[in-house]
């Protein structure tokens, strides 16, 4: 008998086999595909390929936010054009711009769950990791011919073991943990490899903290993530999702392809210097440049915990005369939850421009897009040449409380000074 | 399929990612001849200038790394890039550009190998790059029998449409 991890036992599920194993190509049927509106291209592609019927409506989901709202006539256009696909397919679940950003809606609506494999046009969409989900994200083609089949090829993926332990210091984050792991593994450190995250360190954070280091998985290269589901996870499915939850479990004699143990009891927050995701320094060794833009939201900080810290650091005073900060929470029950908590207000307050949910400017589409020489501290995930506009402008990449204490000092800011 | 590929190589270093393919201000095109106007243009602004149809794309390593969009292989393809010779590649980007038909090759070390305007002609069958101008030859990785045949018959596109008008 071979040995096998539970994401191999979710992909041979889908793929309806006994077993599969790494390298493997295997085709699996698709428990959730999603499309956002950068994507008008899945359903030219469904087209051209002579589809007319979606598979299986009830397992699409399309959400609506790179460009929410429309910014321009043009996206515009393309979301009208998404938009009558989805009524005329009967696809029950369109989350227009009102809603938020798709990695926190979809588990909030309760499209996610331990053991299924969701597939979206998304590289971000390693972050249902964190619910013991597989996700993974592909193109837009790929996408059209599992609306038109329901199936996608696979090649199952060996995993990395990442094991956490330490307590976290006060002022450092989730966000720190994963950009301190990307800097050691490197940006192509798992390539079409999984990670999964164990530990005490992961079995102490939040569900949401867990979404934070799947969701930037991606930026090593990983196909998809994996922490397996604890009572925090179930809790969460049990209060967002009708569905019973399946817990896969990996073979406990089960051969890693990579092993990594980290402590992180004295990590100090991180920053990932221009232009590359895993250029990451402690903040001591950080160079106080002066920030024009402080930004915080997105599928990596923009969640309650992340507007809790920063109302925290910026409650009763005011920013910086010389800097601005965009603010935009990840999905509407966020902001909500945000109005209630008292953050909004006391964000607002110091000086804060806030936007209403989706990916503002972290793709340089809208909401904040950087001119030529500025410098963004920002909470997102990528930093690449050109990705919040200009490809003159600098980003550094932090966890929100960095965000948070730079915009309150104007310069790259150590948050533990101020909290 | 064409089964040798022969251009001019542009060559490029590493984890040029799909922001540098295709900028994020670009998205909302969706014409293909709109979307390749800017190939490369976030890290070779006059990429586009200086190439011919045919040309070789090398790169170091975890070429297309970054966001998945489709965009990045779309501008690739309909600016007639032969092909993409890189160190290795982001899995999003690979599956892409197989899909629409671009041919991709793995090859360890190629991008210090190669000068600018070199002339490269690329084998996939057989995993090889000759460098015409160096009079070198390069060992490549062998595509898997599975992406061959996506290749073979020009992408995933053409598979499913004549798959779907069996089903009819």
């Amino acid at each position: 008998m071979r040995w096998l991890h539970a994401l191999e036992k979710i992909l041979s599920r889908a793929a309806g086999k006994k077993e599969v194993r790494a390298g493997e190509i295997v085709n699996a049927k698709v428990d959730l595909a999603e499309v956002n509106d950068l994507y008008l291209q899945v359903i030219s592609s469904f087209c051209e390929m002579g589809g007319t019927k979606v598979w299986d409506p009830e397992k699409v989901a399309f959400v609506l936010d790179h460009y929410a709202p429309a910014p321009s006539i043009k996206s515009a256009a393309n979301q009208k054009k998404m938009r009558e696909f989805v009524w005329e397919q009967g696809i029950p679940h369109l989350f227009d711009i009102n809603a938020g950003v798709c990695h926190q809606v979809m588990p909030e609506a309760g499209l996610v769950w331990p053991g299924m494999l969701l597939v979206a046009t998304d590289s971000h969409t390693t972050t249902h990791g964190a619910f013991g989900a597989f996700g993974t994200g592909v193109g837009a083609t790929d996408l059209a011919t599992i609306l038109i089949s329901g199936e996608l090829w696979f090649r199952v993926p060996e995993v990395i073991k990442i094991r956490l332990e330490g307590e976290l210091q006060p002022g450092t984050m989730a966000k720190d943990v994963v950009l301190y792991l990307i800097s050691e593994l490197g940006t192509d450190g798992a390539v079409y490899k999984a990670i999964e995250y164990t530990g005490p360190t992961v079995a102490a954070m939040s569900v949401a903290e867990r979404m934070v280091i799947c969701n930037m998985a991606v930026e090593m290269g990983a196909k998809t993530s994996y922490i397996r589901p604890d009572k925090k996870t179930l809790v969460y499915i049990k209060k967002h999702s009708k569905r019973d939850p399946v817990v896969f479990d990996t073979d406990p004699a089960y051969q890693y392809s990579d092993y990594h143990s980290f402590d992180v009891s004295n990590l100090e927050p991180q920053v990932a210097l221009p232009h590359s995701v895993d250029k990451s320094v402690p903040i001591s060794a950080a160079p106080a440049v002066k920030a024009n833009q402080c930004f915080i939201g997105t599928c990596t900080g923009g969640r309650v915990e992340d507007f809790a810290i920063a109302a925290k650091i910026l409650a009763g005073k005011r920013i910086h005369s010389q800097t601005r900060l965009v603010v935009i929470p990840a999905s509407q029950q966020v902001l909500l939850e945000c109005m209630k908590l008292g953050y909004i207000q006391s964000l607002i307050e110091a000086g804060a421009t806030i936007s209403t949910p989706g990916c503002g400017p972290c793709l340089g589409a809208h909401e904040g897009v950087l001119a030529p020489g500025e410098v963004c501290v920002s909470a997102s995930n990528r930093n690449f040449p050109g990705r919040m506009g200009s490809t003159e402008a600098s980003i550094y990449l932090t966890s929100p409380a960095t965000v948070a204490a730079t915009a309150l000092a104007g310069v790259l800011t150590d948050p533990r000074a101020v909290l | 399929m064409q089964k040798t590929i022969k251009g001019k190589a542009h060559v490029f270093g590493p984890n040029i990612d799909t922001d540098q393919i295709y900028p994020g201000r670009y998205l909302e095109l969706t014409r293909p001849e709109d979307i390749a106007a800017h190939a490369l243009e976030g890290a070779d602004p006059n990429f586009m200038r200086g190439m011919a149809p045919g040309d070789i794309v090398v790169s170091e390593r975890n070429f297309g790394c970054g966001s998945s969009r489709e965009h990045a292989a779309i501008a690739l393809k309909h600016a007639q890039v032969g092909a993409v010779v890189a160190e290795s590649f982001a899995r999003i980007f690979f599956r892409n550009a197989i899909n629409l038909g671009v041919p991709l090759m793995v090859v360890p070390g190629i991008a210090s190998k190669v000068f600018p305007g070199d002339e490269l002609e690329v084998d996939l069958a057989e995993g090889k790059v000759q460098n015409l101008t160096k009079k070198e030859m390069y060992r490549g990785e062998q595509l898997a029998d599975h992406v061959l045949e996506i290749l073979a018959h020009g992408g995933i596109k053409p598979i499913f449409r004549k798959r779907l008008s069996r089903e009819l």
